[in-house]
């Protein structure tokens, strides 16, 4: 989530506290001085990672240190990933597949891509999870992997991205 | 130097053919032996002689002698192991390569299986009877990444491997995402080309690439993992759509092998971007490894060929020359 802030003396200091303290990951600060704007509107933005379920208590506990709130751009789902599903996609009731995703609160299908070559034949699938956290994103997988299994799917996932 | 050579196959023929056109190595063929005949001369035959005695009548000397008595007989300083192999137990060859060790000599082979089967088991014989055991045939062909991993990276920590290790399977790949072929008509041409044996199970299922992972895990951080502790999946189930749709976000479809000391070890078809070091075309492989100090390695070259695995073989025999029983 994007996080933007007033930029007067000390305010910055006070919000990255409860950031840190609610296990918020910061991805990125960024001070900007906009010529255009007047001083005493220059803000900073801050762009952070942090479980959904700790984002309210982060952001009262932002304003209880004093900090004004300009703008809270929230954007959940931030990890993407893709991967493509061999077999029986359609047999096997697709729909329960991407809803035992969705399920998980924390991760959802995105996008989902079938060809199917013919009714015997298995079909292919590219299918995109978006989800709130690195971890949880694994955890979509896992889960992915083990309906794959129960379902006799083949899955390719990408090579290294679980790993960095 | 003495060499006894066990196995007249494609690399066995490549070994033999580099012993006698570069008599400048030093390296004497004393004894060989094929599946049902065997050659003993203490004074050196002739690798031309015995390649042609092969060609002609399907022997490489005479019947009724056999690989047992090359190697009690002695008369070789270092032991050649290139018979085919058993992914499982790793036999007749981990018996052959305990036996010379234990009869004090030094031992090179390019089979995966003895050496999957028990790599802390044949080094510590070595250890004990003062010899060499080396291995850089076994993975990769011609790529010299045991050298790299022992010698030349000595004294880093290596963090994880990743590799394209079996050529069969890179080539039927590369042939499915470049002319849209179905896995099955890729198949038929590998097969066609020599690439792919007539039975494709073993590289197909991933088992091959499986077995090599095994070995650089091993060679790297000193375990003891079997064949039965990768987790693989082959390529036989791969469809011509999902190259096409890796395609669609610049991706490929190769089979990876993957280890690491804490994630364990996983042969899997998997999607990668183009731009990937380990996007090689065709019955090429290449092995990337992570260290602390030199950071990311990645080698590549030809993974098979009688010259170029046995370019593997000569480089263990020179190594063992130059440095004892320290060259293991």
């Amino acid at each position: 989530m994007k996080l933007e802030i007033k930029d007067s003396p000390g305010q910055l200091v006070a919000a990255l506290t409860p950031i840190s303290e609610f296990g918020g990951n910061i991805i990125a600060v960024i001070h900007q001085r906009e010529p255009e704007s007047s001083s005493d509107t220059l803000g900073v933005q801050i762009v952070l990672e942090i479980a959904q379920e700790r984002l309210d208590p982060l952001v009262d506990a932002i304003r209880r240190q004093g900090v004004g709130i300009l703008r809270l751009g929230e954007e959940r789902l931030l990890h993407r990933q893709s991967v493509i599903m061999i077999g029986h996609l359609i047999r096997t009731d697709i729909g329960d597949t991407i809803s035992r995703i969705d399920a998980t609160g924390s991760a959802e299908v995105a996008e989902l891509n079938v060809h199917m070559p013919s009714i015997i034949e298995p079909s292919t699938a590219l299918i995109t999870i978006k989800a709130t956290t690195r971890p949880e994103m694994e955890r979509a997988l896992a889960l992915l992997r083990e309906v794959a299994a129960e379902k006799d799917l083949l899955i390719v996932e990408p090579v290294g991205e679980m790993d960095r | 130097m003495r060499v006894a050579v066990l196995g007249i196959g494609s690399v066995g023929r490549g070994v033999l053919r580099m012993l006698a056109e570069k008599p400048e190595l030093g390296l004497v063929l004393t004894a060989v032996s094929d599946s049902s005949s065997a050659s003993i001369d203490p004074s050196g035959l002739d690798p031309r002689d015995v390649l042609d005695r092969k060609n002609l009548t399907g022997r490489c000397g005479e019947p009724g002698l056999g690989a047992g008595d090359v190697l009690a007989s002695d008369v070789y300083d270092v032991l050649v192991e290139l018979t085919p192999t058993d992914a499982r137990t790793g036999e007749p060859a981990l018996t052959h390569l305990r036996t010379a060790l234990a009869r004090g000599h030094h031992v090179v082979t390019s089979n995966k299986g003895p050496i999957a089967a028990d790599l802390a088991g044949l080094e510590a014989l070595a250890a004990e009877r003062g010899v060499a055991i080396r291995y850089e045939a076994t993975v990769g062909g011609a790529i010299p990444v045991i050298h790299a991993i022992r010698d030349g990276l000595a004294g880093n920590r290596l963090g994880e491997i990743t590799g394209v290790l079996n050529g069969t399977c890179n080539y039927i790949l590369t042939r499915m995402d470049d002319e849209g072929l179905t896995y099955e008509q890729a198949l038929a041409e590998a097969r066609e080309l020599g690439y792919a044996e007539a039975d494709p199970s073993y590289d197909v299922l991933g088992i091959d690439a499986a077995i090599k992972l095994v070995i650089l895990a091993n060679t790297c951080w000193g375990l003891s993992t079997t064949l039965d502790d990768v987790a693989i999946t082959g390529i036989d189930g791969l469809t011509a759509d999902a190259l096409r749709l890796a395609a669609s976000q610049d991706c490929t479809i190769r089979l990876i092998g993957e280890a690491s000391p804490t994630r364990g070890l996983k042969v899997a078809p998997r999607v990668i971007p183009r731009s990937h070091p380990l996007v090689i075309e065709g019955t090429l492989n290449a092995v990337m490894l992570s260290a602390d100090m030199a950071g990311e390695i990645t080698l590549m070259g030809k993974g098979a060929g009688s010259v170029e695995t046995a370019s593997a073989v000569i480089g263990d025999l020179i190594a063992i020359r130059e440095r004892g029983s320290s060259g293991g």
